[in-house]
């Protein structure tokens, strides 16, 4: 059942990142941003398979309930219209698909035979709220504290970044 | 055959290389940023699937960091492309050659 779970889930998060970075029907942003989501949610169901509870749900709401919205808000404020000059360039998708597939090949080749992979040891860790919570704020208290500040550094840079010059 | 780490690996690698795919095909600032975002969850689930399959708790709290961060960027990269657009009115990459010459 959990294969059977895992292959479904794998190839929704594969076809719809494709379908995210080059869609052969449709090169709308609006449109890559909707695959977008699907991926995340499909990539929230392997965390479960893994899991991992509390990164699924982390994973649903930021990145689906707020990027995603940021995503599509821009899109909408930005307001881009429709160009001839949509289609992909030959030498784009050359480049492109040489240097993905190199890497693919070169990482496969890695998982495949060169790494030594651990074996499952003993029972799987479950990433429940309570364990993770524990390990946040007892082992990586300091990485935790020094997120909130990058966080709030990265509210006040936005703000000016966002800002009308008009008031200098 | 059962599944193991070395699928989840394989998954995490090819949508990677997706992502890779996005970044030098695309010309829309927006389709760019939103290639990025599917490189980013290639390695989230790679750090997962090392985690479950280490019987380590840390893997997790690395992805969770990388999601905290991940929202940060987001949020100052798509300032930036505001700031951009009000200044050239454009987000095709094609167009913003000025440091070019």
């Amino acid at each position: 059942m959990q294969d059977v779970l895992f292959y479904i889930f794998a190839a929704l998060t594969l076809v719809c990142g494709f379908l995210v970075v080059a869609n052969p029907f449709s090169r709308n942003p609006v449109t890559s941003a909707m695959f977008l989501v699907l991926t995340i949610l499909s990539m929230a169901g392997l965390f479960v398979l893994l899991g991992a509870f509390f990164l699924a749900a982390v994973q649903v709401l930021v990145y689906a309930g707020a990027v995603i919205v940021l995503f599509l808000f821009v899109i909408m404020l930005l307001d881009l219209q429709v160009e001839e000059r949509q289609r992909y360039r030959l030498r784009n998708l050359l480049w492109g698909g040489a240097a993905s597939l190199a890497l693919l090949a070169a990482l496969l080749e890695a998982v495949r035979g060169r790494l030594t992979l651990p074996a499952e040891t003993g029972p799987p860790v479950e990433g429940d709220p309570g364990a993770l919570g524990e390990a946040l704020f007892t082992a990586h208290l300091l990485p935790f504290e020094v997120m909130s500040i990058l966080l709030l550094v990265a509210m006040i840079g936005v703000i000016l970044l966002s800002r009308k010059e008009a008031g200098r | 055959m059962s599944v193991g780490l070395e699928h989840y690996l394989a998954v995490s690698g090819i949508l990677f290389c997706l992502g890779v795919l996005g970044v030098i095909l695309r010309r829309n600032l927006l389709n760019l940023y939103m290639s990025l975002e599917v490189m980013l969850n290639a390695a989230n689930l790679a750090l997962v699937a090392f985690a479950r399959y280490n019987g380590d708790l840390n893997g997790q709290v690395l992805v969770f960091f990388v999601i905290t961060v991940a929202a940060a960027e987001v949020a100052v990269g798509l300032a930036l492309i505001v700031a951009l657009y009000r200044k050239c009115r454009t987000t095709w990459v094609d167009d913003l050659a000025t440091m070019k010459h």
